[in-house]
């Protein structure tokens, strides 16, 4: 009786697992077998060693300290948000809450379309700035541009988990950390950072890897003067039509992806990272 | 007696509309077991909040060793809490919690080091300095908040119901366990809870406490055995409360029955509450006491058997070690010490008695 339960329970994870095996595992095998591979099907490093012409390494170079800023500014702006937002009654942070995630239920295209639109030459910013006999200013085809369209992407992916965790840290931890003399500032510092690493570290992950990979944003907001790694790749698979050389470099990717986790988490000691 | 050391003058407080503390006034003498016991939503955790500089009350202060703290931030008082549940910092060693306050405070190492060894040897938890807390059961987690606690050398340590969290067993040990810590110590402790028998068991001094007013303040014998009003009577212990009327000194009318007692000076004919704790109540054959009844409940309990005796239209709660089956005809005997007469509320703000402690 209970083995059928068991065997019943099994089955319910099929769903997923199909689904799991249809697009994550084959898709990968599939990249790890065009990138190892020239148009003859031989085994082959050189689509992995096109990362280090210049243009390739500028690209990968621009796209790390792209996202790196990206993140650093969503972490700024989402921690002292976070800490307002749990220090709020239940409702109204809620509600706050609601309004953060509220442009996330438009499409990701369209917000990114609407900041072109802003940014332009004869967008919106510059028309106002021109009413107002203001000098124009060069905003769109930028990498402020890009990181604008980051961070103003990405930011929720950064506010929700450290509002997750600060917000299941108990009051009277707080109190006690005051109470055994600590100031406001030593409590934060000792006491409600730490707790709220696992989820620093979950924002960073979920905004950073989206930025790296990201060639959407740049695209629009960079116009084709500045290439990020994700637009090479792009190039590759649709322009170039070179599946090998666009597995290639996607392969690098994934090894810097991996990298700066294992990096994060090394200094994750308490191995507390919520993320995987 | 000791001195004053703390001074809570007409402390008001309330959240929104509802009032929680009313002019609330009480003083702690120094090296006392002051135990606030209460329903939930008496006011008792929000008074040791005040205490702990966590909340900060409407009007009214409280004064400290003779200096005004009522501003004060937490972190500047020289008193320490322990927590319901036990608010250890999960990212850290026992040894670490520990060791906090002292750290923050600038100690030298080999001070901490010596603390930390000598805080755990008191509450029994030796060699547990390298564990976290997650990995100690509940009963020992508390300890720790203890240790942690009491390493600052507070004057005063406040403790907010923090034996709510464990079994009865383990309950009733700590009970002995934090007695012998206040003795060793010798420092005041402020004890919230609303378990009558933890109150009963280690406090010196009982303040019993509902909505936002002091019921009685007394040591645990004066709260049992004279309570001065039906609440007080109602919420320590087990007890028949009954409408009587006082009908001279000596003599109570309970249930149409004339019942001598001992109190004297509630005036002729004059409405009162009195109660009879069921250990007092002697069951003898029919007719040798004041009145008869018929048992109509029987529970075993262990130390004695709990009955429940109809008479005069009222179910009478008895123990005894004694045994009488259901449908028993017995009688009803009471001393005439054993009957508790109190006054009327005559209204609900009645109730906040005014005490001289």
């Amino acid at each position: 009786m209970k083995r059928k339960i068991n065997q019943v329970k099994q089955l319910l994870s099929g769903p997923y697992l199909l689904w799991c095996i249809a697009f994550t595992i084959i898709p990968l095998l599939m990249i790890f077998y065009y990138g190892l591979t020239d148009e003859n099907n031989a085994f082959t490093w050189s689509n992995i060693a096109k990362i280090a012409t210049p243009e390739n390494l500028k690209a990968l170079g621009l796209a790390l300290l792209l996202s790196l800023i990206s993140t650093a500014v969503c972490l700024l702006l989402a921690y002292p948000l976070a800490m307002i937002l749990t220090n709020m009654s239940v409702g109204r942070g809620s509600f706050i809450v609601l309004i953060f995630i509220l442009p996330m239920w438009m499409n990701f295209l369209l917000r990114t379309l609407a900041w072109q639109n802003l940014l332009e030459k004869n967008g919106v910013i510059n028309t106002v700035l021109n009413f107002l006999h203001l000098p124009q200013m060069e905003l769109i085809n930028t990498p402020f541009a890009i990181i604008l369209g980051m961070v103003y992407n990405f930011l929720p992916f950064m506010v929700l988990p450290i509002y997750n965790v600060l917000s299941k840290i108990d009051r009277d931890v707080i109190f006690a950390s005051r109470d055994l003399g600590a100031s406001s500032v030593q409590t934060f510092l000792r006491i409600i950072l730490p707790l709220s690493t696992p989820g620093i570290i979950s924002g960073i992950i979920m905004v950073f890897v989206p930025a790296l990979t990201t060639f959407v944003i740049s695209d629009l907001l960079g116009g084709s003067k500045i290439l990020l790694i994700g637009n090479v790749i792009e190039q590759e698979f649709k322009q170039g039509s070179n599946w090998h050389v666009g597995s290639g470099l996607s392969l690098v990717l994934m090894i810097f992806i991996i990298a700066s986790m294992l990096l994060i988490m090394k200094y994750d000691k308490d191995g507390e990272g919520t993320a995987f | 007696m000791a001195n004053k050391l703390i001074d809570i003058v007409d402390v008001s407080k309330s959240f929104g509309n509802n009032l929680v503390l009313d002019e609330f006034n009480l003083y702690i003498r120094e090296n006392e077991f002051l135990t606030l016991l209460g329903p939930s939503g008496c006011g008792k955790t929000t008074l040791l909040r005040i205490l702990g500089g966590f909340e900060t009350p409407d009007t009214g202060k409280v004064v400290f060793d003779g200096q005004d703290i009522t501003d004060l931030a937490p972190n500047k008082r020289q008193l320490n809490t322990v927590f319901q549940k036990y608010a250890l910092f999960t990212h850290m060693t026992i040894a670490e919690n520990i060791a906090f306050g002292l750290k923050i405070k600038g100690k030298s190492k080999s001070y901490i080091q010596d603390k930390i060894r000598y805080a755990l040897k008191l509450v029994n938890l030796e060699g547990f300095g390298d564990r976290t807390p997650d990995s100690l059961s509940g009963g020992q987690q508390q300890r720790i908040a203890i240790a942690r606690a009491i390493v600052n050398e507070p004057k005063v340590l406040l403790l907010d119901e923090p034996l709510g969290a464990l079994d009865l067993k383990l309950r009733q040990d700590m009970q002995y366990e934090l007695i012998r810590l206040k003795n060793e110590l010798g420092i005041t402790f402020v004890y919230v809870t609303h378990d009558q028998e933890e109150a009963l068991t280690m406090s010196d001094t009982i303040v019993v406490m509902n909505q936002g007013y002091i019921q009685q303040i007394g040591t645990p014998e004066d709260i049992y055995n004279e309570p001065q009003n039906a609440f007080v009577a109602d919420f320590i212990g087990d007890s028949n409360i009954f409408s009587a009327t006082m009908i001279e000194d000596r003599l109570v009318n309970i249930l149409g029955v004339h019942f001598p007692c001992v109190d004297e000076g509630f005036g002729k004919n004059q409405p009162v509450d009195a109660v009879i704790r069921p250990e007092d109540i002697d069951l003898v054959k029919p007719g040798e006491g004041l009145l008869d009844g018929v048992v109509t409940h029987l529970i075993f309990k262990g130390v004695h058997y709990e009955m429940e005796v109809t008479a005069n239209g009222f179910e009478w709660l008895v123990h005894s070690t004694d045994m009488f089956p259901v449908g028993t005809n017995v009688g009803i005997r009471v001393d005439p010490f054993d009957i508790q007469i109190m006054a009327k509320p005559e209204s609900e703000d009645e109730e906040a008695v005014p005490i001289e402690a």
